[in-house]
């Protein structure tokens, strides 16, 4: 169960959002600007509220009422950024094994190898990521953001640079195993298909307010209308 | 006839310039590092007080320190009942000043090349449960190693190159404070200019030798051959 009540300002924008979810996976909409990266940082922990409270599966992450602010290493969540941001110096492999050091060697090597696969990415470990297209570096992070075993999984457009066949199965094998290891996902997307095909929660902000809470089908109902008008006028 | 070279001088010099640079870098590289992940509004004034030594002239730099570590202060009579001895005309009041005095030649190149590693990655760092000693060390530094290198040059030659901190505070005590810019001063003053000629020779050999190192591997950036910063 993720709960959050969070006021942020960043210049003049500023962020206003109170929610509380428990799905498996929920989807953040809203168009470009509305506030949903913002969000996911705060969640992270890589940017500090206003004022504020979070909390993961009853355990607080952040309240600034008594000045709490857990770091992000120590918050078991994890954030894949549209931008994969992996380590230049290290190989894949070292990359994916970076959130790994309490392991000993074997189990790092073997979690390694285990992410990997999931991802899809396992002819990659050798290489570095200068040397990725940017599909396989997206890829890539995902494993090593998943191998440390977070409870909550921030995804902010992660799979952008993948074609839609691939990134649905990659979405799908995703899925499957965030529900078999019980973690969280929370997911922000601008696109509309991205968030209906989910057919998750959907949490729809607009200028950094909550604006509705549901099921996709439903608070994504004008929305749809609008795409359905969208492609009926592009076929005409 | 003198010596063609005086080679305790030269010897002193590197030993100051080595000891020097092993101590700015424990200090400089978390300094750096903490001007430039930190959020505290008094890191402004900090890094203001880390750069001061580039604008304040070197003799006036000495003469503080040399009352501040001399028998007329807290400071300076504490030190000397830790010691045993005044840190000033010693070789560790060489050092003392000499840190002072070339720390934002080790700072400033590290601040800048930390600046310069993307973000994105420091945030993916932390996210992955690095505490500030892994991002510096597996992260920051790695990434910033050509601003690494360049912080070891500026303050090792700076070191070498130093005179006006050097005459104050240590004065010119042959095997203990005389450098081998001060041998230079005192050939000078003696019209040897020959001898001159050769140590300033030596002097300049280090600091083309040392640029040229520094350069190159600004090269190797332009031209693409270095690593970059983000993936």
């Amino acid at each position: 169960m993720l709960e959050f009540s969070l006021h942020a300002r960043r210049g003049s924008f500023q962020l206003q959002v109170e929610c509380a979810f428990s799905s498996d996976w929920t989807v953040v909409f809203g168009p470009s600007g509305s506030g949903k990266s913002t969000l996911l940082r705060l969640l992270a922990g890589l940017d500090r509220p206003t004022r504020g409270r979070i909390a993961l599966d009853k355990r607080t992450l952040a309240d600034t009422a008594i000045s709490l602010h857990l770091a992000p290493g120590r918050r078991h969540t994890a954030l894949v950024a549209q931008q994969p941001a992996l380590f230049p110096h290290l190989s894949v492999a070292a990359n994916v094994a970076y959130g790994l050091r309490s392991l000993d060697r074997a189990a790092r090597a073997a979690r390694v190898e285990e992410m990997l696969a999931l991802a899809g990415a396992t002819n990659l470990a050798a290489r570095r990521p200068q040397d990725l297209s940017g599909g396989e570096a997206q890829r890539v992070a995902l494993a090593r953001a998943l191998a440390p075993a977070p409870r909550l999984l921030l995804l902010d457009e992660p799979f952008s640079a993948l074609d839609g066949v691939a990134s649905d199965a990659l979405l799908e094998r995703l899925q499957l195993w965030l529900k078999e290891n019980q973690v969280q996902a929370v997911m922000a997307t601008h696109d509309v298909t991205d968030a209906l095909a989910m057919g998750a929660e959907v949490l729809f902000l607009r200028e950094g307010r909550l604006t509705a809470l549901g099921p996709a089908a439903q608070v994504l109902a004008a929305e749809r209308e609008r795409l359905t008008v969208r492609l009926q006028h592009r076929s005409d | 006839m003198t010596e063609l070279m005086d080679w305790q001088a030269f010897a002193l010099s590197l030993r100051l310039a080595t000891v020097t640079t092993a101590i700015l870098l424990a200090i400089a590289v978390p300094l750096a590092a903490l001007l430039v992940l930190g959020r505290s509004r008094w890191l402004a004034a900090l890094e203001a007080l880390a750069t001061l030594p580039m604008v304040l002239p070197p003799t006036v730099l000495g003469f503080f320190l040399l009352v501040l570590l001399g028998p007329r202060t807290a400071v300076g009579r504490g030190i000397t009942a830790l010691l045993g001895h005044p840190l000033a005309f010693s070789f560790n009041g060489l050092v003392v000043g000499s840190v002072i005095y070339s720390l934002p030649f080790a700072v400033q190149p590290l601040v800048a090349g930390f600046a310069s590693v993307d973000t994105a990655l420091v945030d993916a760092a932390r996210l992955l449960g690095a505490g500030p000693v892994r991002l510096v060390t597996s992260i920051l530094v790695p990434l910033a190693r050509r601003s690494l290198l360049a912080a070891i040059v500026l303050s090792f030659l700076h070191t070498i190159g130093e005179f006006g901190v050097v005459l104050m505070l240590g004065g010119d005590i042959p095997g203990s404070t005389r450098t081998l810019s001060i041998v230079l001063y005192n050939q000078v003053e003696n019209f040897d200019y020959a001898a001159a000629n050769r140590t300033a020779a030596i002097l300049l050999g280090m600091s083309v030798i040392a640029l040229a190192l520094i350069y190159s591997q600004a090269q190797g950036r332009l031209s693409g051959t270095g690593s970059k910063h983000s993936a």
